[in-house]
């Protein structure tokens, strides 16, 4: 080979390098730019769900004067940023569990009548003290939560 | 790799066939773009255009948050307080706002004095003063929606004055502000403007005037005109000049990027119609040369008069303005175009004069 292929081949090696060097250098750019615009406005988009996602971190709840709740009865409240429910059961025990059905989230109620948890939107039924999935679609039992009474307040935490 | 090209390659033509992709880009090659020592003016319309899509842009993302009516300065206050990086997003819009509105003006002058508004462009030139009314009133509608104490009082104080006005006076207070007052009603009324009417307007007008330019291309200076065809130099448009274009969108972007982090838009106390005024109460600094001339005018001539005398001169200056390209149609050194370039440039100076007069008073 002469000399002056090689040098022809030295050159054309340094253009491509520079030109990949170049392609790197505005791809580096492009996404230093794309990180700095894309991540606050994830940030400021995503502030509510994160928002949630703390409030739903809490593992306690007190509720002021809930002791009040006639037996045979139940109250919803919030546990959270999701609602669950308060059951007091007519033989007096007191049962709490999450009231969003495990099928498709519908808000689940308490039928006094029937002793049991009914969700209306597909006929879910579950067990007003164990939160059982008994019939219908429900895949998966309501999860339980542990109660006590403390005077006129009712403290509902994760057990 | 190579049936991965391949494939590429085969959805390439698959939507080059149905979509005409290399005509487009054909055509984009043999459009060409004067280049000549006053070419840096040619980058305002462009420069224009992308601050008006980011606005666009933050805008859809601070209707995210924001709230019109009773409740719109809490809101702003959450957004600007508690959100994340919502100060940010705010900054960018205010700030973006006032820099769109400085490049809508630099475009206006470079193209008044270019005389690109000559003959066949005189729609251009009319279609942009449209856009520049429509971004003002973008700029005004805008900045009551906080409703902190600056935005209630310049709001008031700028519809107080053609408030005052017969037939007019009527009309702006029984549809524009809603009322003898400014408002939760007003303000929810300004953000429909905002938000609705004003961009369905704009981005119709807006689309009317970019296909002007695409028809007629970019107006040669008259310095330029004089000089024979073959000493005229040109680039195309794709990829010379549009890589030039995305090159002074970034620098753009990054004085953008610097106002709005290092200079953010600050928030003040709830306005409260009880309250007085705050002292140095003036308008945003694009109205602030009407503001002043209407103020020396109402010294001048006092009473009604002065108001009076100093719309009809500035409806006056706005009419001269407009019909500029009906009367400089003549050739690049005759006596109409000088007179239409020292038209330009006093209104250029009344206008810096006025502004600086009036920061003088205020501050």
């Amino acid at each position: 080979m002469s000399e002056f292929v090689k040098e022809q081949e030295a050159i054309e090696q340094e253009t491509v390098m520079r030109r990949t060097f170049i392609r790197l250098g505005i791809g580096a750019m492009a996404t230093g730019y794309a990180a700095a615009i894309g991540y606050p406005i994830y940030a400021y988009l995503s502030t509510p769900a994160k928002r949630a996602a703390e409030a739903g971190s809490i593992t306690e709840v007190r509720l002021e004067g809930a002791a009040k709740l006639p037996a045979g009865s139940a109250m919803v409240f919030k546990f959270g940023h999701k609602p669950a429910l308060l059951i007091h059961h007519r033989d007096g025990r007191w049962v709490a569990m999450d009231a969003v059905c495990t099928h498709l989230g519908c808000t689940v109620q308490y039928e006094t009548d029937n002793n049991r948890v009914f969700c209306a939107c597909h006929g879910g039924v579950y067990d007003a003290v164990t939160g059982e999935n008994i019939s219908g679609p429900p895949p998966k039992p309501l999860s339980v939560y542990r109660v006590e009474v403390k005077d006129a307040n009712v403290v509902v935490a994760k057990s | 790799m190579q049936t991965s090209l391949w494939r590429s390659r085969k959805v390439l033509v698959w939507l080059d066939e149905r979509l005409a992709l290399t005509e487009l880009l054909e055509y984009a090659r043999h459009k060409t773009v004067p280049e000549h020592k006053h070419s840096f003016w040619y980058y305002w319309g462009g420069i224009s255009m992308f601050f008006f899509l980011i606005q666009v842009f933050t805008g859809v993302l601070l209707m995210v948050y924001y709230r019109p009516g009773a409740e719109s300065y809490e809101s702003v206050r959450e957004i600007t307080y508690d959100i994340r990086f919502g100060w940010l997003i705010r900054s960018a819009h205010s700030w973006s706002a006032n820099l769109m509105v400085l490049a809508v003006f630099i475009h206006m002058f470079s193209v008044f004095f270019m005389k690109a508004y000559r003959k066949p462009r005189e729609f251009g030139w009319w279609s942009g003063l449209a856009l520049l009314a429509l971004t003002m009133t973008f700029g005004f509608s805008g900045y009551l929606l906080p409703m902190d104490e600056l935005a209630y009082f310049a709001t008031k104080v700028g519809l107080e004055l053609p408030a005052s006005l017969p037939l007019v006076g009527k009309f702006i207070n029984d549809v524009v502000r809603g009322g003898p007052e400014v408002g939760s009603v007003t303000i929810q009324r300004f953000f429909a403007l905002h938000v609705v009417v004003l961009p369905l307007i704009f981005i119709p007008v807006l689309a009317f005037h970019l296909w002007l330019v695409q028809k007629h291309g970019n107006a040669l200076p008259p310095s330029e005109e004089q000089k024979p065809i073959a000493e005229r130099r040109s680039i195309p448009f794709f990829p010379d000049f549009f890589s030039k274009d995305l090159a002074m969108w970034l620098v753009a972007l990054n004085v953008l990027a610097i106002l709005a982090s290092l200079y953010p838009w600050q928030l003040g106390p709830q306005a409260d119609p009880l309250a007085p005024a705050p002292a140095g109460i003036h308008p945003e600094w694009y109205f602030m040369s009407q503001f002043q001339l209407l103020k020396l005018f109402g010294r001048w001539f006092p009473g009604v008069t002065g108001e009076v005398l100093g719309l009809v001169f500035f409806t006056l200056i706005l009419l001269l303005w407009a019909i500029v390209p009906l009367y400089d149609t003549g050739t690049a050194a005759g006596r109409r175009a000088k007179v239409a370039t020292w038209f330009g440039i006093t209104v250029l100076a009344l206008l810096i004069v006025t502004t600086i007069w009036g920061y003088w008073e205020v501050l």
